[in-house]
């Protein structure tokens, strides 16, 4: 028997025939039947995914903008009503906390959304640094449930539900509205590289509009999707996921997302010294598309190796065949001067060196 | 799932089908669940002399590498090059054709049968 939490869609996962993995406490679906065709749903097609695990922490008051600007790395009370921002928050040597999405719903309230296994650290964090400003720090996790639809046919599936101008919203931008009937918020956000939707309710909602949006979406093509297909998606989009390319030991520089450090505060933010003296010295490792020639797929933890000398330059981070491009691909942090795209090297794949390149991020675009 | 009557089985999710010391050996069909989508395959040649518990091969997965284990001391006679080829036929058919090598298998083996396997399994 398993201690972890289920969602409120865990019965329509059992009853999908779901296999369930416990992640970050949570009992989640990691895939329904096959996680590659899910893939191929989600980049052909839709794929509904249950993201209920996520964190979200509410920031609200007079000066909810001008606490989250202490708090994070980057600039929420620039960010319009109805935006969002990709974001993170970092400790005072500059090492990544999480990296997060800020929702700006009014003028005076933020929805931070975290990743699980960080919420309870994100939180009283924000609570901590909000202290000496008018603003209020909720963490409203468990009144949120959260359903993704994601994929080209997605604004067509949930256009069909809701009395929102779904192709007018733009990508980033979230609004109030209804989802089969249900208040939600409805953001145009998603972590596949896919154009695609992020639908909050109340967990009591959850199962009403997943139904809902599986009768609207399967004539389109869409399928239940689960976290390993997420996975795979996301690498193939080069996007970084906490705990392989962010941690507490890599600033925004390292991972190329120095673009979210705002050093243009009034009045500063935690880990700024830390993160000018990082910006100034350049980063020590860099991250870094991997594409491998042979079969075997380089996996996190693998050394990266140079051919010419044998040194070892790096570490994968992430690794995985692509469904989508159809062989292996991943990410690696390594030397700054041998992380040109274009470059050869090798990576030991369990004792045997296997050859690969260094390109550019992402492996995957949309069209 | 149910597990063929007719096989015998190993604790790291393995099967043989045995024909006096000549065995089949695949994965079974809780081993290429737990797995995934199953895209690399590696096995060992023909003429290997393989030792019982010990890595003979790789089964790689979208998520995860494993071990294919040796299930017991012997020799490659066969491999299905077919799963080579194409290794989703492990996830479609674990119990037919996506069988992985044939050994000559010296000695006995501790092995379970599908009753022990299957109270195994829903530990």
């Amino acid at each position: 028997m398993s201690s972890s939490v289920p969602t409120p869609l865990h019965q329509i996962h059992q009853a999908l025939g779901a296999s369930f993995t416990d992640f970050a406490g949570w009992d989640m679906p990691v895939r329904y039947g096959s996680e590659t065709a899910e893939h191929h749903a989600v980049r052909t097609a839709a794929g509904l995914f249950d993201l209920s695990h996520m964190g979200e922490i509410e920031v609200t008051g007079p000066e909810a903008g001008r606490a989250l600007d202490h708090a994070l790395v980057g600039r929420p009370s620039a960010i319009g009503i109805g935006r969002a921002r990709y974001s993170m928050i970092c400790a005072e040597d500059g090492g990544i906390i999480d990296d997060l999405v800020v929702y700006r719903l009014e003028q005076e309230r933020y929805l931070v959304v975290a990743n699980a296994s960080n919420v309870h650290v994100v939180a009283p964090a924000l609570a901590e640094r909000s202290q000496g400003f008018d603003a209020a720090v909720h963490d409203a996790s468990a009144e949120w449930a959260l359903i993704a639809v994601q994929g080209p046919a997605s604004a067509a599936i949930v256009a069909a539900l809701t009395d929102l101008d779904v192709h007018s919203l733009r990508y980033y931008a979230i609004d109030a509205g209804t989802v089969a009937g249900a208040d939600v918020l409805l953001a145009r956000t998603g972590y596949t590289g896919e154009d695609g939707f992020e639908i909050y309710c109340a967990p009591s909602s959850a199962v009403a509009i997943w139904e809902a949006l599986t009768e609207a979406g399967t004539p389109h093509g869409l399928q239940p999707a689960g976290l390993a297909c997420r996975d795979t998606l996301r690498l193939e989009a080069g996007m970084p996921l906490y705990g392989h390319e962010l941690n507490r030991d890599t600033t925004p520089f390292e991972a190329g997302l120095g673009r979210v450090v705002s050093f243009d505060k009034p009045d500063g933010f935690v880990g700024e010294a830390a993160l000018a003296t990082r910006r100034d010295e350049g980063p020590r490792s860099m991250l870094v598309g991997l594409v491998a020639t042979g079969r075997r797929s380089p996996r996190a933890g693998y050394a990266v190796v140079d051919p010419a000398t044998g040194d070892e330059i790096g570490v994968v981070t992430s690794g995985s065949p692509s469904p989508t491009l159809g062989h292996p691909i991943a990410m690696a942090y390594v030397r700054p001067d041998l992380a040109a795209a274009g470059t050869k090297v090798q990576v030991d794949v369990r004792g045997s060196r296997e050859d690969a390149e260094i390109v550019d991020l992402p492996f995957y675009s949309k069209k | 799932m149910t597990n063929p009557t007719h096989l015998s089985y190993t604790a790291e999710h393995e099967w043989l089908e045995t024909r006096g010391d000549v065995a089949r050996i695949g994965v079974t069909a809780f081993a290429t669940e737990a797995l995934g989508d199953i895209v690399f395959v590696e096995l060992p040649e023909v003429g290997t002399k393989i030792t019982g518990g010990e890595s003979c091969g790789e089964l790689e997965s979208t998520k995860s590498v494993s071990d294919i284990f040796a299930p017991a001391d012997g020799e490659i006679l066969e491999v299905n090059a077919a799963v080579v080829e194409d290794p989703a036929l492990i996830n479609s058919d674990p119990f037919g054709a996506g069988w992985l090598f044939e050994m000559r298998v010296s000695g006995a083996p501790e092995l379970l049968d599908a009753a022990a396997y299957d109270a195994l399994i829903e530990e």
